[in-house]
């Protein structure tokens, strides 16, 4: 998946933004929002007329050379599509920053952070990003208001304090259809008056997905390597669940804690009934998780007891339960039925193995980067029988073709 | 420069020392039961229990991290502890919100039936007597729509209601007429023995969706031994009767209650065959009262309290295998026990709350327009003892009748958590007080728990549904689950067919 292109600047003095657009925008007034890209035969439906438009991206040569802010010279903008939007750096970099066609699209809030994880898979960064603030607003502009979904990480996107508030409230007002869905250490929403001031904005479908690991203090402090975090952590859902604001749990699985899995969904049971949901995910081989791989690898197929009884307690008491990132080879059939196809569309790879598997339509199969450690007892499963073919399809919401249903003999 | 990581240890508390938060423990089968404010409990060895008590217990063992993740100790600062404790005790509590939800209506004291063990109604035609007049309706829903609950449930008691359809058909349309500006969730139920249901009372109950509730006491040979009627025809004229509502307004439309006499003792298995062949998916195996004509035949229909809970012991078990071979069946008193223990969540059931559900969870209205805490009261008062009378529809205000001496009494005197015998027990939080029972069979409202019924009793079926649900039966734990969520044991959780 390409997110990246380089070419050649003109003009663009400043980072430019624009949904992209390969036919003429008749209303002047909207132009703006544009910018205009393609080959040359599609750029002359324009006729010559480009003024008014936010910039021109285009593999060849400048259009209008110094008239607009363009980048070109980059080939193959085939993986681009109407409505995407981009941003043109003075550089020549081309940032695509939304997607139309993804059910994926996250917007990176800042790189700092408050906590340090063991497995963090985007290692926060010390440095001054609030220009990205502005161009999060300018961006949700942007964004079709058809999207289902948007996702808001970071880092720790509440660093942003009043900031963050402006941004969802700009999403309420500009894409009221559109879910929000917000990672967060939600640490900060110990303060009781950011978390209400959140609820006070009374976005339309806004989640907010916090992670807790362990039902024990020092056991989760220890995985976000801060002392006191776990007691913000579950205050700060407390003060978020009193001012209205749904809340998912997430508990990303491996060595460290596996263990008192079972626990830790007895402690949300009990403590925490009314999150919308509980992830249980598995570990993504990305940024810190390597440099701490012997304390937090574990084989899925070792921790699929505590995953099975963690699964079953909750959603016996009528909770929500979501397996992500887990293949269904190395995890226990009653598990099968909280597994989603949770990876996003960019990272998500096959093995070879994968090939001959019966089940690979309903499986969520890897991060790209699992192709440097997964389970060793990946292998391809049997077909299954049509009762249980039957509800997996249903389950994924995968339609039945009549070719494939009816075996070939009959 | 990149941060350096810490080990686990960094993280580990402080010190050696941690702090008991309050929690109540006794002895259960050799083991130590231990259990707090929010009901969640645990087990311990008893050598474990005495190294807790000691301050020694080890960080590293199973125990210490149970404890202090279900908030019996602490090693940190308290505040967030306390936080989530005072919400856990704020939910198990909120049956409080809103006060009084269940207003009964005995629009009538009349009945065709003349059962042995029933405390009020009288077999007459002498209506001008014993029917609920309008006015006093009108001053009962004056009540209603006072109280602060948003959702209340209105049920009409007799003697036979029916007998007095009219009053029941003014009430509930009233009642809709004046909900039209008050808005609150209102919810009907009549209580009949179903002898006298006919078309147009159905149309009625299903135009107004009332719900009904019968009396079921077994099959044909107990439940007309203990309901009688001169024909000997009541088993006949319910089953009947519940077809009837049932086509008219749905399967769930009714539901029975079942009241354990001697008679019943050695019939458990009959007893819930006769639910299950009827299609009731619930069953609420409720002892004899001690109240009304109970206490003047209780030489007929009374038993010792051992025998009613061999009894309940065997129909649970029975319950247990009708729903192994596929039937669902839910007891309802266990439902509701389970949930206590089991859940985060409160219940609704008046008759075992602290402090208690006289007044603060239901009141009666009578058909004089006496007021009176609780069914049991007005039975009480039908005998001569007028002590929990609140007040009269006529005459007292709604603070006089929900906050006078009465009323007050009574709260002051159903709290669990200072009853001797209550205070310090364990299983307090499952539990409840009901000091007019105390009244009735003992002569104080407080009570003495070593010879009380009502303690007994939930002692050992408490006790009776731990040995069950930490038994070796696991379905036995799906089954209670399923209870408790009120779905079939199939449907539980989703499974994929092999």
């Amino acid at each position: 998946m390409r997110l990246f292109s380089k070419g050649t600047a003109v003009g663009v003095a400043v980072p430019t933004m624009g949904k992209l657009t390969r036919k003429p925008v008749h209303d002047q007034a909207t132009r703006r929002d544009y910018i205009v890209y393609g080959d040359p035969a599609s750029l002359n439906g324009f006729n010559g007329d480009l003024s008014g438009y936010a910039g021109v991206y285009d593999p060849r040569t400048c259009a209008q050379p110094g008239s607009l802010p363009t980048v070109s010279g980059v080939p193959n903008l085939e993986y681009l599509d109407d409505d995407d939007v981009v941003l043109l750096l003075p550089s020549g970099g081309v940032n695509v920053l939304y997607r139309r066609r993804s059910e994926h699209n996250t917007i990176l809030t800042t790189e700092r952070c408050n906590s340090y994880c063991l497995m963090c898979s985007q290692p926060p960064r010390e440095v001054d990003d609030s220009h990205r603030i502005g161009e999060i607003l300018r961006l949700l502009e942007l964004v079709s208001p058809d999207t289902r979904e948007l996702g808001l990480s970071g880092g720790e996107p509440t660093l942003l304090g009043d900031d963050l508030l402006t941004i969802i409230r700009k999403a309420a007002d500009v894409l009221p259809r559109t879910a929000l869905h917000m990672l967060t250490n939600g640490r900060r929403f110990s303060d009781y008056t950011l978390a209400r001031r959140l609820g006070e904005i009374r976005h339309p479908d806004l989640m907010l997905g916090i992670p807790l690991y362990s039902d024990l203090d020092h056991r989760h402090d220890y995985v976000v390597q801060r002392r006191g975090a776990y007691d913000e952590t579950v205050e700060g859902i407390y003060n978020l669940a009193e001012s209205g604001v749904r809340i998912e749990i997430r508990v990303v699985l491996h060595r460290q804690t596996y263990e008192r899995l079972p626990q830790l969904a007895d402690f949300i049971y009990r403590n925490m009934p009314f999150v919308s949901q509980v992830a249980l995910m598995g570990l993504e081989m990305f940024g810190f998780t390597h440099r701490n791989l012997e304390e937090l690898w574990i084989d899925p197929a070792e921790y699929g007891p505590q995953l099975e009884s963690a699964a079953l307690f909750l959603a016996t008491r009528g909770m929500n339960v979501a397996v992500y990132n887990h293949q269904l080879c190395t995890i226990p059939r009653a598990v099968w039925p909280f597994a989603r196809k949770s990876i996003s569309d960019w990272k998500n790879v096959y093995l070879a193995p994968c090939d001959k598997c019966g089940v690979k339509d309903y499986c969520g199969g890897f991060f790209q980067s699992a192709t440097k450690r997964h389970s060793a007892f990946v292998r391809p499963l049997p077909r299954q029988n049509p009762d249980a073919d039957r509800i997996l399809r249903e389950w994924h919401g995968i339609k039945t073709s009549t070719a494939s249903s009816v075996p070939p003999n009959s | 420069m990149q941060e350096q990581f810490h080990p686990a240890t960094f993280f580990a508390p402080e010190g050696a020392k941690y702090t008991l938060l309050p929690f109540r423990f006794m002895d259960f089968d050799g083991r130590r039961f231990l259990a707090n404010d929010a009901g969640q409990y645990c087990f311990l060895d008893s050598p474990e229990f005495t190294t807790l008590l000691d301050g020694t217990l080890s960080r590293t063992s199973p125990a210490y991290m149970e404890l202090k993740a279900k908030h019996f100790i602490s090693d940190t600062a308290l505040r967030v502890p306390l936080r989530l404790l005072a919400t856990k005790i704020r939910t198990k509590r909120s049956f409080l919100d809103g006060f009084t939800r269940l207003h009964i209506f005995v629009v009538t004291l009349r009945c065709d039936h003349s059962c042995q063990y029933c405390q009020v109604s009288r077999v007459t035609a002498d209506r001008s007597r014993y029917d609920m007049s309008r006015e006093t309706a009108d001053r009962g829903l004056d009540m209603v729509f006072r109280c602060p609950a948003r959702e209340v449930k209105i049920e009409f008691q007799g003697g036979e209601p029916l007998l007095n359809f009219e009053l029941i058909r003014y009430i509930v349309e009233e009642a809709e007429r004046r909900n039209e500006e008050q808005g609150k969730e209102i919810e009907f139920v009549l209580t009949t023995n179903l002898a006298l249901i006919d078309d147009e009372i159905l149309g009625f109950l299903r135009e107004h969706r009332v719900y009904v509730s019968t009396s079921l006491d077994g099959p044909a040979v107990i439940h007309n031994a203990n309901r009688p009627r001169p024909d000997r025809d009541s088993h006949d004229l319910t089953i009947r009767g519940i077809d009837r509502v049932r086509k008219a307004l749905g399967h769930d439309g009714v539901s029975a209650l079942m009241t354990t006499t001697r008679l019943s003792l050695a019939h458990p298995e009959a007893i819930v065959n006769e639910y299950v062949e009827h299609g009731f998916d619930h069953i609420f195996l409720r002892p004899i009262s001690p109240y009304g004509f109970a206490v003047r035949t209780r030489r007929h229909t009374g038993y010792e309290l051992s025998s009613f809970l061999e009894f309940y012991r065997r129909a649970l078990d029975y319950i247990i295998e009708v729903n192994r071979r596929g039937t669902v069946l839910t007891e309802i008193y266990a439902q509701i026990l389970l949930t206590k223990i089991l859940t985060p969540y409160a219940t609704g059931y008046v008759d075992l709350q602290s402090p208690s559900g006289a007044v603060i969870g239901a009141v009666v209205y009578n058909y004089d327009g006496d007021a009176y805490a609780s069914d049991e009261s007005r039975m009480l008062a039908e005998m001569g003892d007028r002590s929990f009378r609140l007040g009269n529809l006529h005459q007292d205000s709604y603070s006089d009748i929900f906050g006078g001496p009465v009323a007050r009494a009574l709260v002051e005197a159903s709290c669990v958590e200072s009853l001797p015998g209550c205070a310090d027990c364990a299983f307090q939080t499952y539990c409840g007080a009901d000091p007019i029972e105390n009244y009735a069979t003992q002569g104080d409202v407080i009570g003495h728990r070593p010879t009380s019924h009502f303690c007994g009793r939930n002692m050992e079926i408490i006790k009776h549904l731990f040995r069950l649900y930490h038994g070796s039966d696991e379905f036995v734990q799906r089954l209670f689950w399923s209870w408790v969520e009120r779905v079939p044991v199939s449907s539980l959780y989703p499974t994929i067919p092999d």
